[in-house]
């Protein structure tokens, strides 16, 4: 008898085995969190897109809770998600752009069409201070709390329900 | 002759052509094993952006940006593990190909190991419990009722 249960054993690895496999094919394998999430916003010099004399530093992210928005002027999905972010800094969130492998001119020109929401936009052409946030594409979305840590990352688009169910809840966690 | 000289200027263009659409750039290095350093940390990072690319292979703007990123490093004296803690830094265990060993990481690498183990153990198991079997002696009622059966069937 005791053998005969010993023969259910391979069954019981399959149905292990299958209910895995079944799970991480429900899964979204381009969602994962920024490997900078809970660590300090990560140093950085360059100047403003407004103002190239004007230089900033990440000092400018502490003092209150900011969303920082990477975008540029090549990406379809930063237009679409200008109406949301537009709606967040009317709603009295601190907006910060990173303009991101962009020129001057472009980045202005997309700011005086779709709107400006940021209370100001570092200027990143090279991508270097999105190298070390770990951006892999435009648009990509941090909130940074006021002691300068990374509290929550969306990657990609953000739509109406993104700003209700996630953007708007995790402002207020870490407010 | 003709043909052969139209055969290699074919063959020279789809070369061309095909290392132009991967988009990888040419990096001069003075020395071979630098290289070789490259080459190996290059083909054992993966693209975040595309899923399942290694960033040598890879067209997406990040990859260029990496592998400029990996040269840069190496160039800089940066040991491998160096360069691969700056890379995972930023962009998080995702781009490893081979994940590194550490706690949440055990049970992963772990489980083929057990596996194989296991396996080897039961085979060892099994072939002793066989040879056992067919070494016990019979005991005398069951010799006794196997003269019987042969018996029978020689009076047939």
């Amino acid at each position: 008898m005791n053998r005969r249960v010993l023969l259910f054993l391979p069954l019981l690895g399959f149905i292990g085995l299958a209910v895995f496999f079944y799970y991480g094919l429900g899964q979204d394998p381009s969602y994962r969190d920024s490997a900078l999430m809970t660590r300090e916003f990560p140093a950085f010099e360059a100047s403003t897109l407004e103002d190239p004399e004007r230089q900033v530093d990440e000092s400018l992210l502490t003092g209150a809770i900011t969303l920082v928005n990477v975008w540029g002027e090549w990406c379809p999905a930063c237009k679409q998600e200008m109406p949301q972010l537009l709606d967040l800094a009317d709603r009295g969130i601190r907006m910060v752009g990173i303009n991101y492998r962009d020129t001057r001119e472009k980045g202005r020109e997309f700011l005086d069409e779709f709107g400006n929401p940021f209370e100001v936009n570092i200027f990143d052409p090279e991508g270097d201070l999105g190298f070390d946030l770990g951006v892999y594409g435009a648009p990509e979305t941090f909130l940074v709390d006021a002691q300068g840590v990374i509290r929550y990352h969306h990657t990609g688009y953000i739509s109406p329900e993104d700003v209700r169910n996630t953007l708007l809840p995790e402002v207020e966690k870490w407010r | 002759m003709a043909l052969t000289r139209c055969i290699t200027a074919l063959v020279s263009v789809l070369l061309s052509v095909s290392v132009m659409a991967a988009g990888i750039e040419l990096r001069e290095f003075d020395d071979p094993v630098m290289e070789e350093r490259y080459k190996d940390l290059t083909a054992s990072m993966r693209c975040p952006l595309c899923e399942n690319q290694a960033i040598d292979d890879s067209d997406a703007p990040i990859s260029a940006d990496m592998r400029e990123r990996v040269y840069r490093l190496l160039q800089d004296g940066q040991s491998d593990i160096e360069i691969t803690n700056h890379m995972v830094a930023r962009f998080g265990d995702y781009i490893l190909y081979n994940p590194r060993l550490e706690n949440r990481t055990y049970l992963l690498w772990g489980i083929p190991i057990a596996l194989i183990v296991g396996g080897g153990l039961m085979v060892v198991l099994i072939v002793r419990a066989r040879r056992n079997a067919s070494a016990t002696a019979l005991s005398a009622e069951e010799q006794a009722r196997l003269n019987e059966l042969i018996n029978r069937e020689r009076s047939s």
